[in-house]
């Protein structure tokens, strides 16, 4: 579902500098699997994702996602492709501040115009938070942040979850639901790629691959 | 969820931004329609003290008009043609004139194209002393009645003729006589009929009697010569004597014009002069408020521009803190799958939502200011072309204003935001 083929990547830094960030990194995960990545502090990680997920191009190597190669897309069709395809989790959640947890929820269906309050309101069940659907984030707890974040990347049934650290911020309790619901969605056939620090989180993936 | 909703919702929870922004795009409306109504407001105040000031000065026109006519009616005949021979100094001595001219020269001057008299008089005077009444003195005055001017309309003579066999005499020499109306007299031998004595005038024409023309050029033997037109001269402003010399002579050369009453056409002269004055300070006032209207719209013309490119540009400064406080949110937005356009769709959108809450508050703000500054009541001013223009502009501003940042934000690589944070 996700493989890429010899992709590296180098930042040029406003002084001039190239920042090489990674280099030939061969890595795929087929549907169904959940992959742990690791590393140190700077090796790359993030910036993996974000070329896994279609949001940067790399300097070298090639990807595919779901059959499809994005770089080879143009601006706006990669754009859709995200949109029906990739799903994201970050550390920080990201949520839209000025919009509930529900509106947040269906945030993804202004880039893919599939609107569908019933399974908004059903991935906001599924994640604990009905209680919570008329809320702005800034009146939720970590945890609950997390989970919205995480309702939002399902809402347009990608194929691939990419997630950054999503229980860096997170308690055990909290950081366990959210691996679940990862585990739960590589188990219905999605490719999942999770950036971690934490031992017990990779204790949950099929396969660890180690950066740097 | 859709655009519209999400614009709401961040204007709703940035509402100091939106305000700013409504702001900027509701002075430069109300700068706009502020303007016109104010122009309008000015036109309209202006076009109404201009009517009422014109209708007095038209009718204190023809208010005097009236008076003028009734002066020179007053006055009656003011004008005298006579032969050129007569001296002047022994006519104002003896009060008679002594020498002829032809009688068809009235004919001539009313068969041309005379504009400066009316109301000619063909007569001979004559002062002699009444054989069968005592050697009573009189003048003796034969008129044939007015001659039309061929090129004028018939105007109500000032004077009518004397039927033959017929005298009318003046006040003094009634008394003398001590006879009514109807009664038979005779003078130099031929019989006739008083028809009518005059009130005292205290003038010559107290001691006058006046009988048919023929009759009297028959009796003093001057068949076919008159002494004298009296003419009525036409309200004319300027030096009138000359002109009405000049005309005069240049149709009958054998003869010399004399005028009287001048005090009194003087009179008529100053007010005739009043009205040439008030028509000049209208003429003068419209002149100087179509300067004024003109200062005032070349104001506008430069002040609403600058207004409104002051406005664009906050606008664009505000929306670009927008911009930049949004970075973020575009970045995750731009993660979602959202397309550039879309990006640009929401700050666009909400750009046009400010116009419209912009155009309505300023137009309102600006109908009421230019009201009150024009003296009308605000409503009154604002048509349909000023509420379409403040609408194109308001929505103008703000587009034009947010264009640029929301240019950026549609180009925002979210990569590198995310990145960053
Ligand atoms: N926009 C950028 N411009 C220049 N250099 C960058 C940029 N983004 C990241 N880097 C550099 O690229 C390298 C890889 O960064 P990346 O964020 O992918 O690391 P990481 O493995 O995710 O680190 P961490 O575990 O701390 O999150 C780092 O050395 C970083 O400084
Ligand atoms: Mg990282």
């Amino acid at each position: 579902m996700i493989r890429l083929d010899k992709v590296g990547h180098h930042y040029s830094s406003p002084d001039g500098g190239d920042v090489v960030a990674i280099k030939d990194v061969n890595l795929s995960v087929a549907a169904g699997k959940f992959v742990a990545l690791k590393g140190p502090s700077g090796c790359g990680k993030s910036t993996l994702l974000l070329i896994a997920g279609g949001l940067l191009r790399p300097t070298s190597g090639d990807v595919e996602i779901a059959g499809v190669e994005p770089y080879k897309l143009s601006l706006e069709e990669r754009a859709a492709f995200r949109a029906n395809t990739v799903g994201f989790v970050f550390q920080q959640f990201h949520l839209v501040p000025y919009l509930d947890v529900l509106d947040n929820v269906l945030a993804p269906s202004l880039a893919s115009g599939r609107k569908d309050w019933k399974r908004a309101e059903a991935l906001v069940e599924q994640f604990g938070l009905t209680h919570r659907a008329h809320h702005t984030p800034s009146a939720l707890s970590t945890g609950e942040r997390q989970r919205a974040a995480m309702a939002r990347a399902l809402y347009n049934e990608p194929k691939v979850l990419l997630a950054d650290e999503p229980t860096g911020n997170l308690d055990p309790e909290n950081a366990a639901i959210v691996l679940k619901q990862l585990v739960a969605f590589a188990d219905q056939g999605g490719a999942v790629l999770m950036v971690t620090h934490a031992s017990d989180a990779s204790s949950v993936a099929d396969e660890i691959i180690t950066l740097g | 969820m859709n655009i519209w909703h999400f614009v709401l919702r961040e204007i709703r929870h940035r509402k100091l931004n939106a305000l700013l922004t409504a702001v900027s795009v509701a002075v430069a409306t109300a700068c706009l329609s502020g303007a016109l109504v104010l122009l309008k407001a000015d036109a309209e105040s202006s076009e109404k003290a201009l009517a009422a000031k014109q209708q007095a000065v038209e009718s204190a026109g023809a208010e005097l008009q009236d008076a003028m006519r009734k002066i020179m009616k007053g006055l009656g005949f003011n004008v005298v043609i006579l032969p050129k021979d007569q001296d002047l100094q022994e006519m104002h001595l003896t009060g008679m004139i002594n020498k002829t001219m032809p009688e068809d020269y009235v004919d001539r001057l009313a068969n041309s194209n005379i504009v400066t008299v009316n109301h000619l008089l063909p007569t001979v005077t004559k002062k002699l002393n009444w054989p069968e009444q005592n050697g009573l003195p009189i003048v003796l005055y034969g008129t044939r009645g007015e001659v039309p001017i061929a090129h004028r309309d018939p105007k109500k003579p000032l004077l009518d003729a004397v039927p033959r066999g017929s005298m009318i005499v003046g006040y003094q020499i009634g008394l003398k006589l001590g006879l009514g109306d109807g009664a038979e007299v005779t003078l130099l031998g031929k019989p006739f009929k008083i028809l009518k004595t005059h009130g005292e005038r205290g003038s010559i024409d107290d001691s006058t009697v006046w009988i048919n023309l023929r009759e009297a050029q028959e009796m003093l033997g001057m068949e076919n010569l008159i002494h004298a037109i009296q003419a009525l001269e036409c309200h004319c402003a300027g030096d009138r004597i000359s002109q009405i010399r000049q005309e005069i002579i240049s149709i009958l050369p054998g003869t010399q014009a004399i005028e009287r009453g001048a005090p009194a056409l003087a009179r008529a002269e100053a007010r005739d002069q009043a009205k040439v004055t008030a028509q000049q300070s209208l003429a003068d006032e419209i002149e100087s408020r179509n300067e004024l209207r003109g200062q005032r719209e070349r104001f506008a013309a430069f002040m609403v521009p600058l207004a409104t490119l002051g406005c664009a540009l906050l606008m664009g400064l505000t929306t670009l803190a927008n911009v930049r406080q949004r970075r973020q949110e575009i970045a995750i937005l731009g993660a979602l799958g959202l397309r550039s356009r879309q990006v640009l769709g929401i700050f666009l959108g909400k750009a046009l939502l400010i116009g419209v809450v912009g155009a309505i508050v300023g137009l309102i703000v600006g109908a009421l200011v230019g009201g009150v500054l024009g003296g009308s009541e605000g409503g009154a001013g604002v048509d349909g072309a000023t509420v379409a223009l403040s609408f194109a502009l308001a929505i103008g501003v703000a587009l034009l204003g947010s264009w640029l940042p929301a240019l950026i934000a549609s180009r925002q690589d979210a990569a590198t935001v995310l990145q960053q944070d």
